[in-house]
């Protein structure tokens, strides 16, 4: 077994030196009737030739030949080699979590340049190491939105990706936090007024996607000023983060924190994970952020490095009492994201952007042209829901083709009927001109 | 590190004294060529670009469409470099850091093994790689077959009914597996009010519980380090909805008398959490299932070699006994005829706890895990914990005469040493761990568990050979001379790496936390 160095003479020689007599010996602590007396019941191992064929066919299994006009969370970008190459330096991804920050200084700072990144993105003052997801960033969010107003009401659109709602739901059975849904309109934006009798005095937050689910870019500013009169925090949830290269950051329209996933940045799909979900905020709530956070300062010798810092708010110190139980994050992603947008720098994320929104444009104008309409009539960046009949079908007609044709929004709102014909799909810098015209006369049929 | 020709550095000199530059450490280090890196924003600003995208065609104008208090320009702030630039500035970085493919890194309750270059290679085949979360299952057949599959194996590692594999990590999973034992609980009409944890527990543990809003009672571990019956007793009633326990725990002890605590736990109609971090050193050996465990969570990063990552991804799969199996989360693959389904509408599952993840959990940590389960096969498997408890015995032996053994108790995966007998000549365990790295060593996990003043937490694991601990050994013993010859040249260290010790206290009290223009840390 390659992985295992030791030679018969070797295990012979340690046995020796420990004075036991063989290697079952070891684990004599382990009582007789607790042992395992058959191997496991796994398959047989094979040598890495049939071990990557095997996993090659299996891969082939999956039908990844055409950019999926899918994104509803996941969003396919192209991630130049350049990122993967240098993620496989073994010294960042065969390093752990930097608990001793003098050989950890590479981890540190790029953590501290991720931690940059989030913040002119968002425009706020300050980002975590990273989060899981943005599920996950959005649930522990809304439970730090609880710990600084002490308020339990959790006001969420439903216009916010519904797998995130999803989470948020899970994370706050136990706490007794109280989740009221705001409904969204016509326009796909939410309901302003519905919003403004959701939040009161017991509002902790109030929660909108920018852009939301349906690709629209939220009534953010309106809402922050209802949550900013109630004293509730407003949480932005973006999952589509080169949006944030086009439209204005979160922060400076009264977001008090986003969250979300820089998926779209160094991660690639990989079947929705892992990628590395943020968490950005305002100076003064640093100390109910949950997870780990990255901070400058000099060692003996007055030279600057960086350090795991404010860790008085962590399960490793303050046990029961820490504002999560978060440990082990999303590093290698957040690195991730970080080498993209250093390597897209000022102008390439904006020019993506552009790119994104103009090739969103060849994809409305396809649609149109084959008479599919939009369901929904607010602005939009590079997704949006187009109104194809059944949607369902399409999706399936489409699968046999090998074509991801996109999420039919049924499948998540059930109750709506307006969104039977409703079919979400994303055009990005991969869907080529010629490809989304191809894909509009595909949804005709 | 193996050194069969005997090959000396030219600049070596007597090992283990005052760790300046020439110096060649126990486990090779010498100080090397190291530059110094600005921050990737501190890069003069220039007007170059890193990315080659397609152009903009300005056919259409966003401020059209879109209000333009919504819309923004580029980002002032963002470097603006070639991609050489960024090349080399990542690069740069990464010789900062100590990983395993650097070298030793018995980083104790980790499992700091050897990640598998194959495994990296697996995960970036496209059809795994580029497979969208949300096509239809026809077009992931792959991946589910492989979700599935891995699933299976988890379980019968284990000795559970089934496993969840969405958690996103250790902690994550230990959140799922009480989310789960709460759910239990209601569904027998009470939720329950308590969670017991024993002193040597991870600060997760503890945490965990809290944000299941239970009240965590700890439970003294015995003279010997181990969980004592009569103590789970004492604190166990009808109000105890859980006790979590670490097998073997963070001292590397077995905890042998667990299937009379787990009958003890039942009796009340309480049941028995298993943090799986250390799952290591049980491969093949023994399951948790049949000790008398209820749910277990995995970290893949850990026993599955899975890379760390810095600190993540990681993957923290969650185990569960029949009676817990409603409860499990979504999604779950499920196999019906010849084919795969992702299980993910709540009305199939009425009482699962739902959903925790925007997605199925991390895939490319499923496919490295698989395709290290494939490689090892079951002898492999077990072949890993024999060597892994080997590898930790051996350091115990050879280190046990110079480093104070707090416990004499039997060590499986891991041994925990303190700074006892270096404490006379004022040295610490963090002066131990700092002149490690001169050496060329990655330190242990550091004074952890709390149960143990000083300590020193060493998991050597199965894919390090008798050489490399040969020269650790040598470092510590080093080390131990050095605190009786030179305390001075101890408290200085490191010197070798790129930074000194850090000023973690400056870093706290004044926190910087981003970069902005013109920032000035001295």
């Amino acid at each position: 077994m390659r992985y295992h160095p030791h030679t018969p003479e070797d295990v012979r020689q340690m046995l020796e030196a420990i004075g036991a007599p063989s290697l079952e010996s070891l684990f004599r602590s382990i009582p007789e009737g607790l042992r395992l007396r058959r191997p496991l019941d796994v398959p047989a191992a094979a040598d890495e030739i049939a071990l990557l064929a095997e996993l090659s066919r299996l891969a082939a299994r999956n039908r990844v030949e055409h950019p999926p006009f899918v994104g509803a969370g996941a969003y396919p970008h192209h991630v130049p080699p350049a990122v993967d190459q240098l993620l496989l330096r073994g010294e960042f991804f065969t390093a752990y979590t930097p608990y001793q920050p003098e050989v950890s200084q590479g981890t540190l700072q790029a953590l501290f340049e991720w931690q940059t990144f989030v913040t002119l993105l968002t425009g706020l003052e300050v980002s975590n190491a990273s989060m899981y997801d943005g599920a996950t960033a959005m649930a522990e969010a809304a439970l730090m939105a609880t710990r600084l107003t002490d308020r339990s009401k959790v006001v969420v659109s439903a216009a916010v990706h519904p797998s995130y709602r999803a989470v948020l739901a899970t994370y706050l059975v136990s706490t007794g936090d109280e989740i009221v849904t705001v409904p969204y309109g016509d326009d796909g934006r939410t309901d302003l007024q519905a919003l403004a009798q959701a939040v009161d005095g017991k509002t902790a937050a109030v929660i909108l996607g920018y852009p939301n689910f349906f690709g629209v870019v939220d009534a953010l500013p309106e809402a922050a000023a209802l949550a900013r009169k109630a004293g509730a925090v407003t949480v932005s949830v973006t999952s589509e983060a080169v949006a944030l290269g086009l439209l204005e950051a979160p922060g400076k329209l009264g977001a008090d924190v986003a969250v979300g996933t820089m998926q779209s940045f160094g991660a690639g799909l990989q079947f929705g994970g892992p990628a590395a979900g943020f968490l950005a905020l305002r100076q003064d709530a640093i100390r109910q952020m949950p997870g780990r956070v990255c901070g400058a300062t000099v060692d003996k010798q007055g030279r600057r490095g960086f350090v795991l810092t404010l860790s008085t708010r962590e399960q490793h110190i303050r046990r029961e009492k820490a504002t999560s139980n978060i440990c082990t994050n999303a590093g290698l992603m957040a690195l991730a994201a970080t080498i993209h947008l250093s390597l897209l720098g000022k102008k390439g994320l904006h020019q993506l952007a552009r790119v994104n929104f103009e090739r969103a444009r060849l994809l409305r104008d396809a649609m149109q042209r084959q008479g599919f309409g939009l369901r929904f009539t607010g602005p939009t960046f590079n997704e949006m829901a187009f109104e194809v009949g059944d949607a369902a079908a399409v999706v399936a007609r489409l699968a046999k083709q090998g074509v991801a044709a996109g999420a039919p929004l049924a499948r998540w709102y059930p109750q709506d009927a307006r969104m039977k014909g409703a079919l979400l799909c994303v055009a990005t810098e991969l869907h080529t001109p010629e490809l989304i015209e191809l894909f509009a006369r595909s949804v005709k049929g | 590190m193996a050194n069969p020709t005997g090959w000396k550095p030219s600049m070596e000199k007597e090992s283990g004294s005052g760790g300046t530059a020439g110096d060649v450490g126990a486990g090779g280090a010498t100080r090397g060529l190291a530059y110094e890196e600005p921050l990737v924003f501190e890069h003069a600003a220039s007007e170059r670009v890193g990315a080659s995208l397609p152009a903009v065609t300005g056919k259409v104008d966003p401020a059209k469409e879109i209000p333009a208090a919504l819309l923004r320009g580029e980002i002032e702030g963002m470097p603006s470099l070639a991609e050489l630039d960024v090349v080399r500035h990542f690069t740069r970085l990464s010789t900062w850091n100590h990983g395993i493919d650097t070298g030793f890194y018995p980083l104790g309750s980790c499992t700091m093994k050897y990640n598998p270059k194959s495994s990296e290679a697996a995960a970036r085949l496209p059809g795994f790689a580029a497979a969208h979360p949300l096509l239809p299952d026809e077009m992931c057949q792959g991946s589910l077959e492989l979700m599935f599959k891995l699933e299976r194996a988890l379980s019968e590692i284990s000795g559970f009914a089934a496993t969840t594999i969405s958690p996103a990590a250790g902690a994550h999973g230990e959140l799922t597996g009480v989310m789960m034992i709460r759910a239990y609980h209601l569904a027998r009409g009470n939720a329950r009010k308590k969670v017991l944890i024993p002193d040597t527990a991870h600060g997760t543990n503890p945490a965990t519980a809290a944000l299941n809003g239970y009240r965590t009672v700890e439970v003294k571990s015995g003279p010997d380090g181990r969980l004592h019956p009569e103590a789970v007793k004492a604190a166990m009633d009808e109000e105890v909805a859980a006790i979590m326990i670490t097998n073997p725990n963070t001292l590397g002890v077995f905890e042998s008398d667990i299937a009379a605590i787990a009958e003890i736990v039942h009796a009340k109609g309480g049941l028995v959490y298993g943090d799986g971090a250390n799952l290591n050193a049980l491969l093949g050996v023994a399951r948790p299932g049949d000790m008398g465990f209820d749910v277990m969570q995995f970290n893949l990063h850990k026993t599955f070699a899975t890379p760390h990552g810095g600190g993540g991804p990681g993957s923290g799969p969650v185990a569960v006994k029949a009676s817990l199996v409603p409860f499990l989360p979504l999604p779950l693959v499920v196999q019906e005829g010849p084919a795969y389904r992702l299980v993910t509408d709540p009305k199939e599952r009425p009482q699962s706890i739902g959903r925790l993840r925007e997605f199925h959990g991390n895939m490319g940590m499923f496919v490295r895990a698989w395709a290290l389960i494939r490689e090892l096969g079951p002898e492999g498997l077990r072949r890993c914990a024999e060597l892994a408890v080997l590898n930790a015995n051996y350091v115990r032996a050879r280190l046990r005469d110079v480093y104070h053994l707090p416990y004499e108790t039997d060590s499986l995966h891991e041994v925990v040493f303190t700074d006892k007998l270096q404490k006379g000549a004022d040295i610490s365990t963090m002066d131990v761990a700092k002149r490690l790295i001169d050496h060329g060593f990655h330190p242990p996990t550091v004074y952890f568990p709390l149960v143990v003043s000083g300590a020193l937490m060493i998991e050597p694991t199965e894919t390090e050979a008798k050489e490399t601990l040969d020269a650790f050994v040598a470092g510590m013993r080093a080390i131990a001379e050095q605190a009786r010859s030179d305390p001075d040249g101890l408290h200085a260290a490191p010197q070798k790496p790129v930074r000194a010790r850090l000023d973690e206290v400056r870093a706290a009290r004044k926190p910087v936390l981003r970069w902005t223009p013109g920032m000035k840390v001295e």
